[in-house]
């Protein structure tokens, strides 16, 4: 374990990662399923969700997009 | 900016961790999304059928389905400028502008690929999708309009702070910090030194580069990850992080 987790997280790169283009054509896709159940979307793409936890901006993508569509969710 | 605080898969598995269980995953360089998600599409819901069916067609039918799209893609905006307005320092009416143009935007490219709906989430989802990453280029670009520090100052006694290095331990991080620096200047590339000093130097949000360079928000990220790996590698060749299990 590293002296320094925060700079040793910042550095690890994941291999699965899948990159901003990929996570934010399927935005929309992993919403929907995240908004229902974040397990299944994380095991649904893995490769997604191994992106939004190194990307910042994708996931802040990810939090606007799950807000907004929170309201429909709960539609009945 | 960058996350570099929180659960990181890499403090798992990292860079040893076996990379065929993503094999069928295009990493990185692929944006269509085809390759992860060409067994997603299905059948519409009712209600995503309608929207479809409406904004394909012509007439009152279609102004009334725009103008709802519209109303829409408005509320979303606002809440997410709303839910983002720590990064502006803008509010009242010309926030409300960008929500307004961020809207126009998003309608006119959702009218021109309303016929790429494939079924993959409803409608909706797959519709705010297009003003939430509108809203994401319009604080990038608005970036550029605010004081701020100038691109290329390079001041490194900030990027301690950016990493999570504790002041008050500063005599056990220093080394650390010149190695890290040592590694900036003689291992990455000069495309390389150049994104990782604008994001973790100088502070740039990564947004805001991919609208000053005129790229995409993937494209930077890849830069980012390259140089990431190579840091990584200085540092624990120099023992200065442990290699990853
Ligand atoms: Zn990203």
């Amino acid at each position: 374990m590293s002296n320094w987790p925060d700079l040793d997280r910042f550095l690890q790169t994941d291999p699965c990662d899948a990159g901003c283009g990929t996570a934010m054509e399927l935005l929309h896709v992993y919403a929907d399923l995240a908004a229902a159940d974040p397990a299944a979307a994380q095991r649904r793409y893995p490769e997604v969700a191994a992106h939004l936890r190194a990307c910042g901006p994708c996931e802040q993508d990810l939090g606007g997009l799950l807000a907004a569509i929170r309201p429909d969710v709960t539609k009945p | 900016m960058w996350r570099y605080v929180g659960d990181h898969p890499g403090s798992a598995g990292g860079r040893s961790r076996d990379a065929s269980a993503c094999a069928s995953v295009a990493i990185m360089t692929v944006d269509s999304p085809a390759n992860c998600a060409g067994d997603g599409a299905r059948a519409p819901d009712a209600e995503s059928e309608q929207w479809v069916r409406a904004l394909s067609g012509c007439g009152a039918e279609r102004d009334r389905a725009v103008t709802a799209l519209h109303e829409a893609l408005l509320r979303v905006a606002r809440a997410e400028f709303a839910r983002r307005s720590g990064q502006l320092r803008i509010s009242g009416p010309e926030l409300d502008d960008l929500a307004y143009q961020a809207t126009a935007d998003a309608v006119i490219a959702i009218l021109a690929k309303v016929g790429q709906f494939r079924g993959e989430s409803r409608f909706t989802t797959w519709a705010y999708r297009f003003v939430i990453l509108e809203v994401s280029a319009k604080i990038g670009r608005h970036f550029w309009r605010q004081p701020h520090v100038p691109l290329d100052t390079a001041d490194w006694d900030r990027l301690p702070d950016r990493l999570g290095l504790d002041p008050a331990r500063e005599s056990e991080w220093r080394d650390l910090a010149r190695a890290l620096r040592r590694a900036v200047e003689g291992e990455l590339t000069d495309h390389q030194r150049r994104i990782f000093i604008a994001l973790m130097v100088d502070g740039v949000p990564l947004d805001a580069l991919v609208a000053r360079l005129g790229t995409s928000r993937n494209a930077i990220y890849k830069t980012m990850y390259d140089a990431r790996g190579k840091l990584r590698a200085s540092l624990v060749a120099n023992g200065y992080l442990h290699e990853s299990r």
